[in-house]
């Protein structure tokens, strides 16, 4: 059996974000850049697939700077096999390119499976899986939060979550692709043996310019900006209908909302 | 201040780094609260850091370890700190760096496998037995003595203040073998300690006899740290567990103190680190004269201090870290890091809880544990009136 796994490296949610002066991003520098939770279960999943499925081979695959080759390396570290770092030189993507990209890599490597998150936390677009499933012609689940190989290993059993606590089954056959949910696995950690063994893995390098084929981002980011800080609170201390006319009153005047 | 600027982190130390933190965020961190109040940590909890090749960074893959340079190390002990319990951390690193290294250089191949293979697993846990209820700086007069009788050594004597003492499996014990302290073998004392690794349970899993556990100390600080009193009474041990050679013990401990106290200074770095940025955290929330206390110069100019002087200790620790990491002489290098973190980390804990103001009195606060623990630093690993002896010696005064 064949799986990748598709991760993307975001800032960590501790990090204090800068926008660039010119706000077309966020200052990448001195910022510090973790795995995507979302896709930390993707490989997690993919390891514990190929263990159930007692063979195989997992891949992992990232798009960006080099700078992500350290997540591509902490993957291989948990036990994914090989990976396959898509130079992003310099330039932005946007869901679309991204997709466009990732598709030309995973197109003609006969992967059975591939997973990624539902979505990175940076953006959060949860877009990428599913334009990727399409451009590939391939069936999608995404938000699974939990995937069983059927006995013939030829597909899974993948549980979807909807809103309202629901969920839909879904029995699916390979090649297809997964949008992996909190709670689908408790992603192990990378071991220091593992780490160790992960310097010889093997990571594939391609350029993202070969695998464009002149597709272009359809979104460009003009004017990014801070949300706006927190202010303090306000208490209205008095009596009960004094503060509920007061609550109206501040509505109405200072926050606008009525 | 990341760590990703440092030429001594290379992106594997990064990925370790990152590793080690999860782990502690999430399997150390969460209990907390719970461990400081219980004042124990559960023994598995060894178990578990033995699978992630945490008990083994620089030791020989041979015996389980993974047989990597000094740095992998520095990158574990810094991210340790974040599971906020100095107590428990330092139960860690004694197993880690001030008996399971001193084992792996000087153990025989049996002793290794006994021992240290166990140990790397976090199955069997090490202490340090040094300090007696008569003395801890003084190690070249200790009094417990181990008296040759055939195959064995018979063991008297008392220790303290020893970390991981009630579940240790073995303890590395600092005996005396030549001739009792006398007014004729004082300036010789010296030459009479041997290092033994006492095992606490026969091959059988019965208890040594004679050994017994004291009564659990009550301190200050470092709840979370597994703290006795020992006391031994004609055990017999086979010579098989003597390390290295009879009576160089002393020179054994003195090397063995290098690593403890580096360490430590690596520690008091990363704690540093963590209460500063708790504080300043705290700082742009807590507000008075309407606006954040961060905000007045006083506390900018404070903090601005405190990060200068941190900066400094932290290089000079590194710089130590980098000359252990290379096997070059650095017993002066590491007694200035250990006496200047050691001193320091009190200090900025002091501050901290100012800056905190009343809610640095109060337990919720971790400023608070943190200011109580970090006061055993400038006592344990080698006092700083000791630091300064050796210092001063090393300077050629
Ligand atoms: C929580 C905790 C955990 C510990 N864990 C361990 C452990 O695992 N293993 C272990 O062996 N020990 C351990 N210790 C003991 C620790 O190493 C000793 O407390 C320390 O070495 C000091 O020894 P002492 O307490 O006997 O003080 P003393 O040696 O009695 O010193 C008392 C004071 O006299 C000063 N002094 C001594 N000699 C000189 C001198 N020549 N010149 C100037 N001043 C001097 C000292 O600096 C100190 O201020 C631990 C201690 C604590 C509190």
């Amino acid at each position: 059996m064949k799986i990748a796994c598709l991760i993307k490296q975001v800032p960590d949610t501790e990090t204090r974000i800068r926008i660039k002066p010119d706000r077309s991003g966020i200052e990448e520098s001195d910022i510090k850049y973790i795995v995507s939770p979302y896709c930390e279960f993707a490989v997690e999943e993919a390891l514990r697939v190929k263990e159930k499925a007692g063979g195989g081979e997992a891949t992992v695959i990232s798009l960006g700077p080099d700078r992500v080759v350290e997540a591509i390396r902490t993957a291989l570290a948990m036990g994914i096999d090989k990976g396959i770092h898509i130079d992003s030189e310099g330039k932005s993507f946007d869901s679309y390119a991204t997709a466009v990209v990732l598709a030309n890599v995973l197109r003609d490597r006969g992967f059975d499976m591939i997973l990624c998150g539902k979505q990175a936390i940076d953006g959060d677009n949860g877009q990428v899986g599913p334009m990727i499933a399409e451009l590939l012609d391939i069936p999608q689940v995404m938000i699974i939060e939990r995937l069983e190989l059927t006995a013939d290993k030829k597909g899974v059993t993948a549980t979807r979550r909807v809103a309202g606590g629901g969920k839909e089954v879904y029995e699916i056959s390979f090649p297809a692709l997964f949008g992996c949910e909190k709670g689908l696995n408790v992603p192990r950690y990378a071991s220091l043996p593992g780490i160790m063994k992960a310097k010889t893995k093997p990571i594939e390098k391609l350029k993202s310019s070969d695998l464009l084929n002149g597709a272009l981002p359809l979104v460009q980011w003009a004017n990014y900006q801070l949300p706006p800080e927190r202010m303090a609170g306000k208490k209205i201390e008095g009596d009960l209908a004094y503060q509920a006319h007061e609550l109206v009153r501040l509505l109405r005047e200072e926050a606008k909302v009525i | 201040m990341t760590n990703q600027t440092r030429s001594y982190f290379t992106e594997e130390h990064e990925i370790f780094r990152k590793s080690v933190r999860s782990f502690v965020e999430k399997e150390l961190y969460p209990h907390q609260q719970e461990w400081e109040k219980s004042r124990s940590v559960p023994k598995e909890i060894f178990k578990k850091l033995g699978e992630q090749g945490f008990l083994g960074i620089t030791l020989p893959e041979k015996y389980g370890g993974s047989g990597c340079d000094y740095w992998y190390k520095v990158a574990f002990a810094e991210e340790m700190t974040h599971c906020r319990m100095n107590g428990f951390t330092m139960d860690v690193m004694v197993h880690t760096d001030m008996t399971t290294p001193v084992i792996n250089r000087l153990g025989t191949e049996a002793q290794k496998e006994e021992v240290l293979i166990p140990a790397i697993k976090g199955e069997k846990i090490c202490a340090l037995g040094i300090t007696e209820p008569g003395g801890g700086s003084d190690v070249a007069h200790l009094r417990t003595t181990a008296r040759k009788d055939g195959d064995d050594y018979i063991i008297n004597g008392a220790k303290t203040f020893i970390t991981n003492g009630s579940r240790a499996d073995y303890i590395l014990l600092a005996v005396r073998t030549g001739p009792p302290v006398t007014a004729e073998t004082f300036q010789s004392a010296h030459t009479g300690v041997s290092f033994i690794i006492f095992p606490t349970h026969n091959e059988k899993g019965e208890k040594t006899p004679g050994f017994s556990v004291g009564r659990k100390l009550e301190k200050m600080g470092n709840h979370s740290s597994d703290t006795a009193e020992l006391s031994f009474q004609d055990c017999r041990i086979p010579t098989k567990y003597l390390l290295g050679e009879e009576n160089k013990g002393f020179y054994y401990v003195m090397n063995n103190f290098q690593g403890e106290r580096l360490i430590a200074s690596i520690m008091a770095c990363a704690g540093m680190k963590l209460m500063l940025e708790d504080s300043i955290k705290y700082g742009r929330e807590r507000q008075a004269f309407g606006k954040p206390i961060i905000t007045f110069q006083v506390w900018r100019h404070r903090l601005a201090q405190l990060f200068t002087e941190l900066e400094a200790a932290q290089e000079l620790t590194y710089r130590a870290c980098d000359l252990f990491n290379r096997d070059i002489p650095c017993v002066k290098e590491i007694s200035m890091a250990k006496l200047l973190t050691s001193e320091l980390v009190n200090k900025v804990a002091a501050e901290c809880v100012q800056l905190h103001g009343g809610y640095g009195y109060i337990e919720e606060y971790d400023i608070c544990r943190v200011y109580r623990d970090v006061r055993l630093l400038t006592i344990g690993a080698g006092t700083s009136e000791i630091m300064r002896e050796i210092i001063a010696k090393e300077t050629g005064l």
